[in-house]
């Protein structure tokens, strides 16, 4: 497939680039509702798609209107500090009950370790509704339905196998006769740890919790059920505003989230480059 | 993980033991307890370091799941709002055809005395009314007339005075099959069926709603899983036969949707599908459709799978990508040195190696898109919902939590089988993200 | 540790979010243009009465009976006072989740000293209830379809003409309401309604005449969605509640008209969580009898478009707030809207909801 040879037959040659012709409409597929909506966000009017001044470029047909809406919104603007107080604490709590769980998973002996690996991946498997409908029903038991500690400890639950999964591939790749060498060379288990294995599993951990803060931060499904209007998150507000009262100021709001994936996504792939070059590879 | 005791013991070749019959540390004890005691000293330290998260686990996610599967069968009201009236039901043929006698309805006044007291004859009543139409207003009328009752005249007159439903056979017969503790009752409600004296059928043809319900989210899904593979296939072959710097760049293309909010992309769908929407406009711009006859695409099926596969596309490719990253082009090459044509290689030396790929990306992409409930409920419209979407109605509309976790169990049940499959094929273990 | 010092940190912010202050009252209601009419009308007058007192919205009545019956599943009502329809209302009061009421002793008289429960009259659907105003579910149409030749629809049954009136249609996704016009339209008499509903040939005929014009409907879920359906041209009619249609007509000018022929009545209005403790108890107590007297009824009316539940209130009913137009007209209790209006039934409702909704949405997947 990488290049085309020059004895290739007039069927290849079609075939060559009308296959490539295919994956580019698929890519198109893929990347142009997200990237629509950018423009879109910036139309001066309550309409959803493009009028014949934005077409024409006339910079009246464009304004910051929706932007300013939302910054100045106070339902969206909860909607945003309530993400905001959620998701970092969920995030830190799954990262460091995830990050010991995976160094425990990848020991060389551990007992039940499917069974126990089943269990703990189970949040990622279940259905969004089910964990939703079971912990509200379970939650409302306990009192902690409708409240900030319900919503934290369920979107904790929902990122911890994200961090499982990430830090325990780093780990799969860890070389045992280092923390041997850092041993025989008199450092302690701990000394060990922290100088060894924690510079290596780093890029795990932070790309753990990179995936169970987007879990938090998108997070819908739970949020609607958990939650009590104290808990409106961006998601739940945009949610709202998609069932009743559509209005433009849901793309400024999905634009500025498309940026924020588009950052993760750089720190991400810087991350992983750093961990294959600490381990020895190059990057692909 | 190592420790110096057991590097120690890790080290008798440089160090030839005093006694060649049993092998022991430099301390003295046996090389087999050592590394016994070892063993289990790494166990525990695993476990210890385990334990936080599956406490946590347990606690936060695995007792409400446990909890729910409790509450499809709970049915505890029945027996606590009127204890005597069940116990004095017992003795009652309900296939006698006939009401039951003074005994009974003393009993249900006794009971309803304390419950209206408490007020939670009103709430049987809407218990019983998921199981018979009618039973809300007749408890909550009852309940209210209870306290008035005569105790000198006979009750079963007094009840029927005050409703006749009393005198009627069904009400008794609803009432004794609903008393025990557990029921089945929302089982078969979530399967369409009912319990009648002739035992379990199917309930009548216009009530029907969640077998089919089902059916079509399976329906659904399954289609949703073919479109991505359809599409999911010629991406992965694409970036795994590209040199690495180009597919990676490719790349960007296939992970920014996946990591962009489903929120976002959902709205996204809505603003391009709707009839006054971007693609319309399109359509109707180049003469394709007539303004008249824009296309309707949301609130339907086709809306449903639109954004659905748009939304689960990158779980295909993923997964096909780094299965088709491990094919070596030398067995492709070798076949066609041998005199196979490019299809006759495709399909019979690279496909068949493609196949644990496809199927580990079609039963991820299903198992997510069997549970969705967000996008059918934002652009599925009546016919493009998914059974998700009526449990959250059960949840929070109907307040019937019973059969919203039946149904529940039943999604949950046909997920786990799911994902032993998958288990089965890919391992948990090489689940990959990003 | 980091665990444990983790959970007291966000118990503490939970506990400084909620907050604990004995005059904070909890109010629940629908947010929007209603939670304003009822900020203006109620909170802000209370408030400047009462400077001890604070006011929170909580924008849940959507959700009100499925959060109620879980907090007090969790003996943790943390609501003071819920804005609910009357259907949801009864089924609080069924449950036990609302306070009953006693509406003479706990509600202002009318000024001539009418008491309060006869000042309510017929409207007191439940014990628990403290009905607030009057809406109607009722048509929206656009006044420039070409294709209807220059003719208005006047009559329900003009929603079920396509010959007359062709177009899309917008409906809500339920059986409530819809089952009720279609009977009427297919010749049932309005007091017939009900008991033809109960029999398996009534649901088959009103489902019938809705299949007339199932594949030119849209169903909708939230009160929004029809006038923003209208005003997108995306329907030509549609039915919704009646403050909605008022604001797309005068406040937003779009060439829509309302339909008031065979609006459907219903109620909003206050229920009291069930199990306060005593001192919110008298504090929210202290509220209701201010918020729900004569004036304060009138004054809401001032805001949005809907009757107030008490017979003093109406002759005291003024000019719209910012629009300066006589509100009167506009309410749907007004007797040339109100010439022709179906009693809605909430005691068959409740019996039957459960019921028929299976029975709806069944011929709506299938």
């Amino acid at each position: 497939m990488s290049a085309l040879p020059s004895y290739a037959s007039t069927g290849q040659r079609a075939w060559y680039y009308g296959f490539r012709a295919i994956c580019g409409m698929i890519f198109f597929f893929l990347i142009f509702p997200i990237l629509i909506i950018v423009p879109l966000s910036f139309n001066a009017e309550n309409f959803f798609t493009f009028t014949p001044e934005m077409l024409a470029l006339d910079p009246a047909g464009y304004s910051l209107k929706h932007y300013e809406d939302f910054f100045t919104n106070p339902d969206w603007q909860q909607a945003l500090r309530n993400s905001f107080a959620i998701a970092p604490v969920a995030t830190l709590l799954a990262t460091v009950l995830g990050t010991l769980a995976a160094i425990g998973l990848s020991q060389s002996h551990v007992p039940w370790r499917s069974a126990i690996m089943a269990v703990l991946i189970s949040p990622m498997i279940v259905p969004l509704i089910i964990s939703a409908a079971g912990m509200y029903f379970f939650y409302s038991r306990i009192g902690l339905q409708g409240t900030y500690l319900g919503v934290v400890l369920a979107h904790a639950a929902l990122g911890t196998p994200f961090v499982i999964i990430t830090v325990t591939a780093t780990l799969v790749g860890f070389d045992r006769s280092l923390v041997r060498a850092a041993a025989s060379l008199g450092a302690n288990p701990v000394t060990t740890f922290f100088k060894v294995q924690m510079p290596l599993i780093v890029p795990g951990v932070v790309s753990g919790a990179l995936f169970a803060f987007i879990t938090s931060f998108d997070e819908v499904v739970v949020v609607l059920f958990l939650g009590s209007a104290g808990q409106k998150t961006l998601p739940w507000q945009m949610f709202t505003g998609l069932r009743e009262q559509i209005s433009p100021t849901i793309l400024a709001v999905a634009s500025l989230m498309v940026a924020i994936s588009i950052a993760l996504l750089t720190v991400l792939e810087l991350l992983r480059r750093r961990s294959e070059r600490l381990r020895g590879l190059t990057p692909s | 993980m190592t420790t110096t005791d057991t590097v120690s013991a890790a080290a008798p070749p440089a160090d030839p033991p005093p006694q060649p019959q049993v092998l022991t540390t430099r301390d003295g004890t046996p090389l087999k307890v050592s590394l016994a005691r070892a063993l289990r000293r790494e166990k525990m330290r695993a476990l210890l370091l385990i334990a936080p998260l599956l406490l946590f686990i347990v606690l936060t996610f695995a007792a409400p799941i446990a909890d729910m599967l409790f509450r499809s069968v709970e049915n505890g009201i029945v027996a606590n709002t009127l204890p005597k009236t069940v116990e004095a039901l017992a003795d009652w043929d309900e296939t006698s055809g006939e009401a039951p006698g003074e005994p009974v309805f003393a009993a249900l006044h006794a009971d309803l005395l304390i419950a209206a007291e408490e007020k939670t004859h009103t709430r049987l009543g809407s218990r019983l009314n998921y199981e018979s139409s009618g039973m809300s207003s007749l408890f909550r009328k009852t309940g209210r007339r209870a306290d008035r009752m005569d105790d000198a005249l006979p009750y079963k007159a007094q009840f029927i005075d005050i409703d006749d439903d009393w005198g009627d056979v069904a009400t008794w017969q609803v009432l004794k099959r609903f008393s025990p503790e557990l029921t089945s009752g929302y089982f078969l409600n979530a399967v369409d069926m009912q319990m009648t004296t002739d035992g379990v059928e199917l309930k009548p043809e216009n009530e029907r709603i969640y077998l089919f319900l089902f059916a079509r989210t399976l329906f659904l899904s399954l289609t949703i899983m073919a479109c991505c593979l359809l599409l999911g296939y010629p991406i992965a072959y694409l970036l795994a036969a590209l040199p690495a710097r180009t597919s990676n760049l490719l790349m960007i293309l296939v992970l920014l949707p996946f990591w962009t909010s489903l929120l976002v992309r959902t709205s996204a769908w809505k603003v391009l599908l709707q009839q006054q929407g971007v693609i319309n406009d399109f359509l109707v711009w180049t003469g394709l459709v007539s303004d008249a006859g824009r296309l309707v695409m949301i609130n339907n099926q086709t809306g449903t799978i639109i954004a659905m596969t748009h939304i689960l596309l990158p779980f295909m490719i993923l997964p096909l990508y780094s299965v088709m990253k491990t094919i070596s082009p030398s067995y492709v090459r070798a076949a066609k040195s041998l005199g196979a044509t490019d299809w006759t290689a495709f399909w019979r030396v690279y496909f068949p190696q493609t196949v644990p790929g496809i199927g580990a990306g079609s039963i991820l992409v299903f198992i997510l898109s069997i549970g969705y409930y967000i996008t059918p409920e934002l652009v599925g419209g009546t016919s493009g919902i998914f059974i998700s979407n009526r449990i959250a109605y059960h949840i929070s509309s109907s307040l019937n939590w019973g059969l919203a976790a039946a149904l529940g169990v039943l999604l949950l049940a046909a997920v786990l089988l799911l994902f032993y499959v998958y288990d089965k094929i890919v391992g948990i273990d090489n689940v990959k993200l990003g | 540790m980091t665990f444990k010092t983790l959970l007291l940190a966000s118990a503490a912010t939970a506990m400084m979010t909620t907050g604990a202050n004995a005059i904070d009252l909890t109010i629940v209601s629908w947010g929007g243009a209603y939670s304003n009419s009822q900020n203006e009308a109620y909170h802000k007058p209370y408030m400047a009465e009462n400077p001890d007192v604070t006011i929170i919205n909580d924008e849940s009545s959507n959700e009100a009976v499925a959060k109620l019956r879980a907090m007090n599943e969790a003996g943790n009502v943390t609501w003071d006072l819920v804005d609910v329809l009357a259907s949801d209302a009864i089924r609080l009061c069924d449950e036990g989740l609302a306070m009953e009421i006693d509406h003479d002793e706990m509600l202002a008289p009318a000024p001539d000293g009418t008491p309060a429960s006869k000042d309510f009259g017929d409207l007191i659907v439940s014990d628990c209830y403290i009905p607030q105003i009057v809406y109607s579910t009722t048509f929206g149409y656009r006044t420039d379809v070409e294709a209807w030749n220059g003719k208005e629809p006047d009559d329900i049954c003009d929603v079920f003409d396509l010959e007359a009136f062709p177009g899309k249609r917008a409906l809500e996704k339920r059986p409530i309401n819809n089952m009720e016009w279609a009977l009427l339209c297919d010749g049932v008499a309005k007091e017939d309604v009900y008991d033809m509903l109960e029999t398996e040939e009534g649901v088959n005929r009103a489902l019938a005449k809705l299949g007339t014009i199932k594949d030119q409907t849209v169903w909708w879920s939230a009160g929004a969605e029809t006038p923003q359906l209208l005003a997108d041209g995306e329907v030509v009619m549609g039915s919704t509640y009646n403050g909605r249609l008022f604001s797309l007509i005068e406040e937003q000018d779009q060439p829509v008209k309302m339909l008031w022929d065979a609006q459907v009545f219903d109620l909003d209005g206050w229920i009291v969580p069930a199990g306060l403790p005593k001192e919110r108890l008298d504090a929210v107590m202290k509220y209701l009898r201010f918020a729900t007297d004569t004036q304060r009824l009138a004054d809401q009316a001032k805001y949005i478009s809907y009757g107030p539940a008490r017979d003093s209130s109406a002759p005291l009913v003024g000019k719209h707030a910012e629009l300066g137009i006589e509100m009167a007209p506009h309410m749907p209790t007004d007797p040339a809207n109100a010439k022709n209006t179906f009693l809605f039934n909430y005691e068959w409702w409740a019996d039957y909801r459960d019921d028929l909704d299976a029975k709806f949405q069944a011929w709506l997947a299938s």
